[in-house]
């Protein structure tokens, strides 16, 4: 099946029929290993054993930011190129990006507790992520609010675009101004600095939870293309009826 | 076993696995609504012109 084939809603549910129990046993997989690796991982000699939330917090956190930039993407492929899959795209992986923001939202809060006493700082990198959340559950409103998917398509790819324009003021947020949360440890120049005691569970879990977001886009992406094709079959009952 | 922050260890992951859980629920729920949705109303026989197409070819 070439790439371009792939246009097609048809021979892409057919792709997903075929990928997407393989794609669930290696989330599972990855994340039972991810699992065990994090409860095994020692404690930190500063944070004691909260540095176990990190395995899910930074994960969920990484999430949280490349959603949005897959949701660019897709906007461009909604505006540059009308690829029918597109929007399609977008729309499955907005409640996905939500949550995994949410979850990097409530985790953070519960490893900030303990170790700077505080829940919550109006920071810039906790703002910032906020903020994040506020413009996921703002998009998932738009495609509600208007019902011709067509119209909304146009109207989220925009929002989608402007909105991108927070994604390196979340990365760099720690960088430009003084913020309780740490600098990055992964990600950065000059290589992780992390102990591969911490690192390898993390990069564990971070690929189990990826997995875990292709897995349920693909569905999610299914499951829309369905919801679409029912909802052009009740405009033709209707045209019908009405002839 | 995690020490005096047990709970705030314990409850993110048990937030995280709460969230993902609702997730994959409602995505499987979903697909089951609208495959049953989708049959329902090809029962009553409104298809797709594709579809049409293939029952009509030689």
């Amino acid at each position: 099946m070439a790439v371009i084939d792939l246009a097609n809603p048809t021979r892409f549910l057919k792709l997903v029929e075929r990928v997407l129990p393989w794609l669930a046993l290696a989330t599972a997989v990855t994340l039972a290993i991810g699992l065990q690796q994090s409860l095994a991982a020692p404690d930190d000699y500063q944070q004691g054993a909260t540095v176990k939330i990190m395995f899910i917090h930074v994960p969920n956190a990484w999430l949280a930011m490349f959603v949005w930039g897959v949701m660019s993407l897709s906007a461009l492929g909604t505006l540059v190129w009308r690829h029918p899959l597109a929007d399609v795209s977008a729309q499955a992986a907005a409640p996905l990006g939500a949550a995994f923001t949410f979850l990097a939202l409530v985790t953070g809060s519960l490893w900030g507790r303990p170790m700077w006493g505080t829940y919550w700082e109006w920071d810039a990198r906790m703002t910032s992520v906020l903020v994040l959340f506020v413009m996921y559950l703002g998009l998932i409103a738009l495609w509600r609010a208007v019902e011709d998917p067509a119209r909304a398509a146009r109207a989220a790819a925009i929002l989608t675009l402007v909105g991108a324009i927070n994604l390196p003021i979340i990365k760099f947020s720690v960088d430009w101004w003084n913020t309780l949360h740490q600098p990055a440890s992964v990600l950065r120049a000059g290589g992780p600095a992390l102990d591969n005691a911490f690192l390898i569970p993390l990069l564990t879990m971070g690929v189990a939870f990826s997995l875990l977001f292709v897995t349920l886009h693909l569905a999610a992406m299914r499951n829309e293309i369905l919801r679409r094709r029912i909802r052009s079959l009740r405009m033709m009952q209707a045209a019908q009826g009405a002839a | 076993m995690f020490g005096p922050y047990a709970t705030f260890i314990v409850g993110s992951y048990a937030v995280v696995a709460g969230v993902i859980g609702a997730l994959i629920v409602w995505v499987a729920w979903d697909h089951r609504r609208q495959t049953a949705t989708l049959r329902e109303l090809e029962a009553s026989g409104v298809t797709r012109r594709s579809a049409r197409g293939k029952t009509a070819a030689p």
